[in-house]
Formats: C-alpha cells, sequence, structure tokens
C-alpha cells in the first residue's frame, strides 16, 4: 500500500523541490502532504495516516529536532520514519537527530538520487 | 584564529559552496571570481538582498544579492519554473539559495572554530534602498557570475568576545518589500 508522505520545511521553494524529487524517485508512495514548522507538522500528523517524514532541522516555530522528540513521545507516531533534510552539517545535530531516532540525513543541496536511495529501505 | 586567517576560510567556504549548491541544485555552470575586502557592503542596493545571521564563536551575517531578473532566473532554475516579477516564490527561492549557500560555508567554517547556529533568512527586495548593518566592519565580498548575471555574495565574520548572539542589527531604509 503506497505510503502518503509529509514533507515538513519552511521554505515553499524546499517543499516544491521534494514535491518533485519525491514524484521523480517512482517510489510507491501516496499523497503527499506538506507543512511549514513543526507545529502544522503535528496537525498534519493527526489528521492523517502519514506514513513517512521528511523534515528539516532547522525551521521557526518549532524545528525539525523538536518535531521528532514530539513523535517519538508519541505512541501513534513514534514508528513513523523520519528522514532529516537540512543545510546543517553540524557533527552536534547529525548525533543528536541520530539518537532521537531519525532514520537518515540527506544534506542540502541534494540530488533526486540521493533522496532515492535514502527512501529504499524505508518505503 | 586572526580575523585575516577567517578571511581566507570564508573565501574557500563559500567557493566550494556556491560550486556544489548551484551545480547540484540549479543545473547551469558557475563561475566564482576573486574575491576583495570591502568596508561598506550592501549600500545603494537595486534589486534582492537575502541575509542570514550566524551565532558561536564567531559571528557573522551572510548575504546574497542580485538585480531583479537574475532572482527571476534563479529561482526559474531552482524551481523548473518560470518567472517574469520578483513575487513571493522568487523571494523563497532566492532566500533557500542563501540557506544552502551560507549553511553550507558555515560547516567549513565550523571545522575551524567549532558549532556555530544559523538563523533563518530575511529578504529585501526594492528599488535604490539602503542597508547597513551596524557596526562597521569589515566584509568579504565574492562575485559570482551564474545563468548569465552576477551573484554577490558578502560575509562578515567577527570573533565574539562578547558572547553576542547575532551581529548587531539590521537598518533598511528605502521603498522595499521584506520577507523572514
Amino acid at each position: 500500500m503506497p505510503l502518503d508522505v509529509l514533507v515538513v520545511d519552511d521554505s515553499a521553494a524546499i517543499r516544491k523541490i521534494l514535491q518533485r524529487v519525491l514524484l521523480q524517485t517512482e517510489l510507491p508512495l501516496g499523497t503527499i502532504l506538506e507543512a511549514g514548522d513543526g507545529f502544522e507538522a503535528i496537525e498534519r500528523l493527526k489528521a492523517n495516516n502519514i506514513g513517512l517524514v521528511l523534515a528539516d532541522i532547522n525551521m521557526p516555530n518549532m524545528d525539525g529536532l523538536e518535531l521528532l522528540r514530539k513523535m517519538r513521545e508519541n505512541p501513534q507516531w513514534k514508528s513513523i520514519p523520519v528522514v532529516m533534510i537540512t543545510t546543517e552539517g553540524s557533527q552536534q545535530k547529525v548525533l543528536e537527530a541520530a539518537d532521537l531516532g531519525a532514520a537518515g540525513y540527506v544534506r542540502k543541496p541534494f540530488t533526486a538520487e540521493q533522496i532515492k536511495e535514502k527512501l529504499l529501505g524505508l518505503v | 584564529m586572526t580575523r585575516q586567517e577567517m578571511n581566507v576560510i570564508v573565501e574557500q567556504g563559500v567557493r566550494s559552496s556556491v560550486e556544489n549548491v548551484c551545480g547540484t541544485m540549479l543545473g547551469c555552470s558557475v563561475e566564482v571570481g576573486e574575491s576583495r575586502q570591502i568596508g561598506h557592503p550592501l549600500q545603494e542596493s537595486d534589486g534582492v538582498v537575502a541575509l542570514i545571521g550566524m551565532a558561536g564563536p564567531w559571528v557573522g551575517t551572510g548575504a546574497l544579492s542580485c538585480k531583479p531578473d537574475l532572482a527571476c532566473r534563479l529561482a526559474g532554475a531552482l524551481l523548473m519554473d518560470t518567472f517574469d516579477t520578483v513575487n513571493e516564490e522568487v523571494l523563497d527561492a532566492v532566500a533557500e539559495l542563501t540557506n544552502m549557500v551560507i549553511g553550507n560555508m558555515k560547516t567549513v567554517i565550523e571545522e575551524h572554530v567549532g558549532p556555530m547556529g544559523l538563523s533563518t533568512p530575511t529578504t529585501i527586495y526594492g528599488a535604490s534602498f539602503t542597508t547597513k548593518i551596524g557596526g562597521s566592519q569589515e566584509w568579504t565580498l565574492i562575485p559570482v557570475q551564474v545563468c548569465d548575471g552576477e551573484l554577490l555574495v558578502h560575509v562578515c565574520m567577527i570573533p565574539n568576545e562578547q558572547g553576542r548572539g547575532a551581529l548587531n542589527r539590521l537598518d533598511v531604509v528605502g521603498r522595499m518589500v521584506t520577507r523572514s
């Protein structure tokens, strides 16, 4: 069954690019939903049956790490794979995301192949 | 580390970052020119300017600026679309390019000075406006030829001797629209 995907990034440009890239991967994905920050993402998670999340780390209001923390605390969402997509290259943020249970990490700029490779084991 | 040593790292970081970001996300050729030090950046701007702050052991600001027609072409290349005028999507695309270019440069700097934070970008669009970042520090200016136009990358880094969270304040004078 195709997985519905939630793309979380404060940049509409990146959300649009990721939408296009996800369609290019030809992976069995369902509806692609969007959120501009962690708070919006929580609302989408409550209202939809999301199977995969791609989230930026550096966002206003609620960042990607806080979103990941809240998802891991919620029994309904804790097993949903979350791939972090960010410009943050620092080891500190990568380790923090890994500790919180991120399924993977892609650094901007990215190619469609890099996204596909990261999602292959998750979809 | 001295300011001069930091300037060398900034130039190397911008060069590799611009080539990586433009090559990967825009799919067009890019030529990074020679850097130079300037005292008063971003004055008398006419077009689009996107600024982003950095804070940590060093604090600073990075900015990308270009004419409106180049902003439209950059957004078009990034989003695989066509833009005739600067709109919300174009400003968002330039902000994201700034985020990627300065964010990747910051990663290079972090290898030398340790972890630093990155703010979300602010984008300004207008005609004949003046931008001034308080503190009158020396800036590194790096011209980049991309998408048949000139993109200017400005970076200022100073040691954070007073434990500041960001580099001073931003003053903008003129008619413009801003987006954060």
